[in-house]
């Protein structure tokens, strides 16, 4: 079952004949022509779709929670600034498939009572916005944006606009203020978008993927649309597959499948590379707790893991983790964990705005011990003070930044400690040009 | 027009309920318990950015957060994270816990560290010393021992025009600047460039921040990042006498604060309240221009709270009133006194000492260059 992949390899489907031709735009037909905005929240919340940035929060009660105050305009925004590590989902469906996401613009924005929407386009796809641009412009030739679309007296002009270049403009109010021509610094909140978002009007502001859902919804009815998946996650969701599997890759699959199945079938991930074995996860992009080999087929309670938002992070962070941005990377034996840690921790120092200490000092902390520990200089007090840093940082800063950030480190240390101890102990064999841990010495 | 008549919110803070006005915040509804008992200083949270006359300042540096143990009347529920007290609006019926919530004790002790941790240190040959929100901060809320030993991050002063230096190894990235430069002057050419930890509060290409209120922007500094050049050097503030005084004057209140060394005024600034903030910002022309006692009306010496900064014998009441600390900072220095040498103390021996350490520390620093 595809329901935003199903006609993506069709050639020539980035135009809008061909998209038509496969049923496109017939979402924005049926809302507008028969449906009022409120029919459109309703479906929506039907469906059960969460938001597929990262947060799973339901779609239709985010959009229920919108203020709707006289005379005020309000704004659809889309989160197009995809750029969290080992997520590469948005970008894929915008450079093959424009149409599906503009289509689902539309229906949105009417649904929400927008006149004007933005897509905010990670600043290094450059050609993404080309691409969205010209499938604008032809959709604005058929009637389907700008005046009186269909004739139905709705108006709507789509904006495309390029980010600023930065991880932290993802995080929707910083994403809001770049989007009006400033520092992409989180806001503090409340006030939430719903009530004060962009240019201090009510804003909704959703990622690629949840929009794009939205004309399956329309045209198939939020009912069909709840019915596939696992109780509370529905639909289907894009995996960016990466790491050592046989066969990366961006895959649709029905919320629901085994972890198992989707590492290892031939459907999916096609299995760990050769002469290889599985060692660790992280399973929704960087941000994620990363998980050991013994958690990720199977929960602690041994009972089979599935691609849910539920069975993801079930055991809590203790031993479970979270399906966030759908960012699937998997690690096998000669993956260093402790370089992988600080691989994401440099990125989370690099990409931290520096408005809030506990980030902005924290996550450099954070990667100048790892680099000592990497780099054979760590001692194993060191190893504790990662975990209290993590803990200082989690929870106490405006945007969720900082809890990405905390969070790989203190699962990395939670279930690969002794890879940590290891470097300490070891460190001319650790430093050695691609050592890694001897899980294989250790096993025997 | 008609007074309207708006319900009061009961909110207690540490156990000491006031009622406020809604839209009131946290922070400053501890302000008024202390402003009504000064005993209970200790219920106000700490602000390294909130500064109430400046729009939208506060939220970032994260020193305020409190435990909200029960969110109002209606929904008593506690709220799942520590949150900013300064930005946070009281509802009816709230429990706030400050200095009684082990957590939020914690995680300050955090906040410290994260603020010292690219912080130089160099209070000793700083202007801002005895007057620096950073040292009172750290002393009453951190710990004595420091658990970084990675190298800190430096930057390269910048004269921002003839009277302001930037010294931005010292910011703490409160924004406190970057807003009063946008509310009061009529045209910001500072504000921040790059992220994270490499972030600098810079002008442009070094554009000189030339303005009829630049100056202001020394007295929001809470440390010794903006400092005035006109003063830079001259004393320790804790030697200089503040008196109040005000002259006429067509572009702001007029109203300052002349800070004496004996007969001499070497710096104005403008007039703090018990919280450290200016409330009637004053002009370039009465910071830097007026250092003669008869440009100025003296209106009698500047009341110093008791829990002001420059207060005397604060950190001394401090120490009293908190043994463990006290404790933990004779413990600490009592491990770097030397106890098995002989004790010296003819003048000849201990000056032929000094000039033997001295040379050794100058092989030392030159071995490491």
């Amino acid at each position: 079952m595809k329901i935003l992949t199903q006609h993506i390899n069709e050639p020539g489907i980035e135009t809008f004949d061909v998209y038509r031709k496969h049923g496109g735009y017939t979402a924005v037909e049926k809302a507008i022509k028969s449906m009022t905005p409120d029919e459109v929240v309703e479906e929506v919340k039907k469906s059960g779709v969460r938001g597929r940035g990262g947060a799973g929060f339901p779609m239709g009660m985010k959009w229920s929670f919108l203020a709707k105050p006289e005379g005020v305009p309000r704004y659809l925004v889309c989160n197009a600034d995809e750029s969290e590590p080992g997520t590469f989902k948005d970008h894929y469906l915008m450079k093959s498939i424009p149409h599906l996401l503009i289509e689902g613009m539309i229906v949105s924005s009417y649904a929400l009572g927008a006149n004007k929407s933005f897509i905010y386009v990670r600043g290094e796809l450059l050609y993404v916005i080309a691409i969205l641009e010209k499938a604008i412009a032809e959709a604005k030739a058929k009637g389907f944006l700008g005046k009186n679309i269909l004739g139905s007296g709705y108006d709507l002009e789509l904006v495309v606009q390029p980010g600023g270049g930065a991880y932290i403009c993802g995080e929707e109010t910083a994403l809001l203020e770049s989007l009006e021509g400033k520092r992409g610094n989180p806001r503090n909140k409340p006030p939430f978008p719903a009530v004060k978002g962009l240019y201090q009007c009510p804003t909704v502001v959703n990622n690629v993927e949840s929009i794009s859902n939205t004309p399956w919804i329309i045209n198939n009815g939020g009912e069909a649309y709840a019915a596939l998946g696992v109780g509370r996650s529905t639909g289907t969701k894009l995996i960016s597959a990466s790491g050592h599997i046989r066969k990366p890759g961006v895959y649709e699959i029905v919320l629901g499948v085994p972890v198992e199945e989707f590492i290892y079938s031939d459907e999916y991930c096609g299995g760990i590379r050769d002469g290889h074995y599985l060692k660790a996860l992280v399973a929704g992009g960087s941000s994620v707790p990363i998980l050991p080999a013994n958690l990720i087929t199977t929960t602690a309670n041994n009972e089979p893991r599935l691609m849910t938002y539920e069975s993801l992070s079930d055991g809590g962070f203790a031993t479970g983790t979270m399906l966030g941005s759908g960012g699937f990377i998997v690690f096998d034996e000669t993956a260093c964990i402790v370089k992988n840690t600080l691989n994401f921790a440099h990125f989370y120092r690099h990409e931290s705005c520096g408005q809030c200490s506990p980030c902005r000092e924290g996550t450099g902390w954070m990667e100048k011990i790892l680099y000592r520990i990497e780099n054979g200089r760590g001692t194993q007090a060191d190893i504790d003070l990662l975990v209290d840093v993590s803990r200082k940082i989690e929870g106490n800063t405006i945007c969720p930044l900082g809890d990405a950030a905390a969070w790989p480190v203190a699962s990395a240390i939670r279930h690969f400690r002794h890879e940590f101890e290891w470097h300490i102990s070891h460190p001319e064999e650790a430093t050695r040009p691609g050592a890694v841990y001897p899980t294989e010495a250790v096993l025997n | 027009m008609e007074a309207i008549e708006t319900p009061l919110l009961k909110v207690t803070i540490d156990g000491i309920e006031i009622s406020v006005p809604p839209g009131t915040t946290i922070m400053n509804a501890a302000r008024k318990i202390a402003e009504a008992d000064p005993e209970q200083h200790d219920k106000v949270p700490p602000a390294m950015c909130y500064y109430e006359p400046l729009k939208a300042s506060g939220g970032k540096c994260r020193a305020c957060l409190v435990k909200v143990a029960a969110g109002s009347e209606k929904d008593p529920r506690p709220m799942p994270k520590l949150v900013p007290s300064c930005i946070t609006q009281v509802q009816d019926g709230m429990i706030v816990e400050n200095t009684t919530n082990p957590a939020v004790l914690e995680t300050r002790k955090g906040i410290v560290e994260f603020l010292l941790l690219n912080h130089p240190l160099d209070c000793p040959i700083c202007d801002q010393a005895g007057e620096c929100y950073l040292q009172d901060f750290s002393y009453e809320h951190g710990v004595v021992d420091t658990r970084t030993q990675e190298e800190r991050r430096t930057f390269e002063k910048h004269d921002l025009g003839p009277y302001i230096q930037l010294h931005m190894t010292r910011c703490i990235l409160c924004y406190r600047c970057v807003y009063t430069a946008d509310q009061i002057t009529n045209k910001r050419v500072h504000g921040v460039l790059n992220r994270g930890d490499h972030a600098e509060i810079s002008t442009y290409i070094e554009k000189a921040i030339d303005n009829d209120f630049s100056g202001n922007v020394i007295d929001v500094c809470p440390v010794g990042a903006l400092t005035d050049k006109t003063y830079r050097f001259k004393n320790r503030v804790w030697f200089t006498k503040p008196v109040d005084a005000h002259r006429d004057c067509e572009k702001c209140s007029g109203k300052v604060t002349l800070w004496y060394r004996g007969e001499e005024v070497i710096r104005v600034t403008g007039r703090k309240n018990m919280w450290g903030e200016v409330k009637e910002f004053i002009c370039n022309t009465c910071r830097f221009e007026k250092k003669e006692t008869r440009d100025w009306t003296i209106e009698g010496p500047t009341r110093i709270e008791r829990s002001s900064v420059i207060s005397a014998n604060k950190y001394g009441k401090n120490l009293i009133a908190k043994p463990d600390f006290a404790l933990k900072l004779a413990k600490s220095q009592y491990k770097k006194i030397d106890d098995s040498r002989p004790y010296i103390t003819d003048d000849q021996t201990i000056r032929q000492l000094s000039i033997e350490n001295n040379k050794l520390a100058n092989e030392r620093s030159l071995a490491s260059d």
